[in-house]
């Protein structure tokens, strides 16, 4: 089977296997899977509002596959989009504050940039101590997604905080709230989804198409062969992790200039770590991303209405955890469906 | 100056030391996880994943039991079945080693989440179940200081630095370890002179699950006596910079387990000191702590540690 098909086949089928073994887990605490994935089903798509409300969720999800995918295309494996997109949200969020008095059309992307550039910052702490000392990055950015956690938590009830019940920011300006694409019912549509996508074709044009982008590519594919061939390692090594922060950054701009208004302390609630399955589902590709986070904002979604039912939503991180376990070591998926040892 | 009385305060405190050994403890036994798995080569980030695991399969055991033993056991038994899990996809299939890893840890947080409300009747936490009762050491117990520090221990802080023994002595002194080492360091060589290199590498692999399982049933069960969700709080990946900090060798992770359970006790007696009346809402940057001494411990030492040199490496027959 040529590789193409194949690196196209292996997520889908990863994601069938998935889904059957959840299945067995459902039945297991005594409830009907058909019953469970319906309610799925219903929750993510069963209505206009359920539609919206799922590319609401995939938004921000498609900007933390693209910072995982990004890294991983460079040799970097950026387990900290969560942190770099709970400091990226709270830059923002101070910066949109104070932008009442700027029109529409410079504080909003003005604010987009200032989210970026703080989780791009946030994450060259990991690239820069990679370059220059050897830390594993994954390491690094787990011990940075953990202070990012603390510090949200802290800034977001005494600095910033207002109000009371759930620790909260104030309103940012309404000159940087992102116009809703449309109102159903209640879901505002976000146009952060509009950024995403344009994101993800930004990224597919600079890793195809530039230089920049081949040397990030080759520097991921094999360091020494890239270092030889003259591409500096330590630079490309900060650099990716940058745009990858960067990345992560915007998806947690966008959350508080699309969505929420606000900083929320719970606002990046996994999405960071959702990348990682995205990014991988999507095997790196910047148009497999979208579709995969369509994929995870669907089932993020619909698992809501799962609960109603009876089943915990944690059958996504299963369901989850099962498909990264399957992408990781894809030979099992092969020796499954081909029903022959594959070069075991 | 009230900073200095308070730094005094906690230092001349039994209880502090005890904190710290408590706080160690589970890095001790997850970062002997991770150096058995790594000696052989293969790199184990589900550490984290596994002490999760351990800490709510020994709750959920010792609340069907009574027994807090039988809950560990359980966790070990269950800890066993993940790290094999982690070995069968690395090993056998040649996958991503970190990213195998990835998955079990989500594994962990939802199996464990997920199972909170069926069993328990509730998300969040379990009550209280029991835990293992401490051990009093009648000739410690004379003195005052040494009575609360180090008097009245959990029996499975005193597992944890045999195991340091034990691993050090299987590692270096035996025939087994010396295949550890080699077919973590060159398995082309190993296989070459006759070493099954799998067979080695799932064993490095395994121990890390029992170990792990050790670690956070210890979380649970051997300290607070029921478990919270996602309790094991980044200690997984503490243990992973203590293992590198400790030279990839029992003894030095050890050392660097203790350091690490050290800044998490300093940073728990510091917020909660009566001299500096912390406000509750201030407590969050002290969390912080344990956090940034990993990091920059992690930058400072890295680069003269040396971990095994197939380290990550799936071997290929």
């Amino acid at each position: 089977m040529n590789q193409k098909l194949w690196s196209f086949l292996v997520p889908v089928l990863s994601v069938v296997v998935a889904l059957i073994i959840a299945s067995f887990v459902i039945l297991m605490i005594g409830k009907n899977p058909i019953t469970a994935y319906a309610a799925l089903i219903r929750g993510a798509l069963g209505s206009k509002m359920a539609i919206a409300s799922t590319i609401v969720k995939t938004t921000p999800l498609i900007l933390t596959g693209l910072a995982v995918g990004f890294g991983f295309r460079a040799g970097l494996f950026n387990i900290g989009a969560e942190g770099q997109m709970i400091v990226g949200a709270m830059v923002a969020t101070a910066f949109a504050i104070n932008v009442g008095w700027m029109p529409a059309v410079l504080a909003i992307p003005l604010t987009m940039l200032v989210g970026m550039v703080a989780g791009a910052a946030y994450a060259s702490i990991a690239g820069f101590l990679k370059a220059k000392t050897g830390a594993h990055e994954v390491v690094t950015t787990i011990m940075l997604n953990w202070i990012a956690d603390y510090l949200s938590s802290y800034v977001v009830t005494v600095p910033m905080g207002v109000g009371f019940g759930t620790p909260k920011s104030p309103e940012i300006a309404s000159s940087a709230k992102l116009p809703p694409l449309m109102v159903v019912q209640a879901t505002e549509l976000t146009s952060g989804i509009i950024v995403a996508v344009l994101a993800a074709i930004l990224m597919k044009i600079l890793l195809d198409k530039t230089s920049k982008g081949y040397e990030l590519k080759a520097a991921g594919f094999n360091p020494y062969a890239a270092e030889y061939g003259g591409i500096k390692l330590a630079d490309n090594i900060v650099l990716a992790m940058a745009i990858s922060g960067a990345l992560a950054g915007l998806a947690g701009t966008l959350e508080v200039m699309g969505v929420h208004h606000r900083f929320l302390g719970t606002l990046s609630g996994g999405k960071g770590f959702d990348g990682i399955s995205i990014a991988l589902i999507g095997q790196n590709n910047p148009i497999g991303i979208i579709f995969a986070a369509l994929l995870m904002g669907a089932l993020r979604n619909g698992s809501n209405e799962m609960q109603f039912v009876g089943v915990p939503k944690h059958i996504i991180m299963i369901v989850q955890a099962i498909i990264i376990f399957l992408v990781a070591a894809d030979r099992i998926v092969r020796a499954i469906f081909l029903r022959k040892k594959v070069a075991k | 100056m009230r900073l200095f009385l308070a730094l005094i305060d906690i230092f001349t405190n039994p209880a502090f030391y005890k904190l710290t050994l408590t706080a160690a403890t589970p890095l001790i036994f997850a970062s002997l996880g991770g150096v058995f798995s790594e000696t052989t080569g293969v790199v184990n980030i589900a550490l984290e994943g596994i002490m999760l695991m351990g800490a709510f399969v020994s709750v959920v055991f010792t609340w069907l039991t009574g027994n807090a033993w039988i809950g560990v056991f359980f966790a070990v038994l269950v800890g066993l079945g993940m790290a094999w899990l982690h070995a069968w996809a690395s090993i056998t299939w040649r996958g991503n080693q970190i990213v195998s890893g990835t998955a079990l840890i989500l594994l962990a947080q939802g199996v464990t989440g997920f199972l909170m409300e069926p069993i328990f009747g509730r998300p969040g936490q379990t009550d209280i179940v029991g835990k293992i009762a401490e051990v009093k050491i009648p000739f410690l117990m004379k003195n005052r200081f040494l009575a609360q520090s180090i008097g009245e221990l959990s029996p499975m802080i005193y597992v944890a630095f045999a195991s340091v023994f034990v691993a050090w002595f299987v590692i270096y002194k035996t025939k087994l370890g010396l295949r550890m080492r080699a077919v973590g360091e060159n398995p082309e060589a190993a296989d070459t002179l006759g070493v099954n290199v799998y067979a080695v590498r799932y064993f490095g692999v395994l121990m890390s699950g029992v170990m792990a399982s050790l670690g956070g049933a210890f979380l649970s069960v051997g300290e607070v006596g029921n478990f919270r969700e996602l309790m094991s709080g980044g200690r997984g990946f503490i243990a992973l910079a203590a293992m590198i900090l400790g030279n990839w060798n029992p003894v030095g992770a050890m050392w660097a387990s203790l350091l690490f359970g050290f800044s998490e006790a300093f940073a728990n007696q510091l917020q909660s000191s009566p001299l500096l009346r912390v406000a509750s809402t201030t407590k969050p940057l002290f969390n912080m702590f344990p956090f940034i001494v990993t990091l920059i411990v992690i930058a400072g030492f890295i680069g003269k540690t040396r971990p095994p040199a197939a380290d990550g490496v799936p071997y290929e027959k």
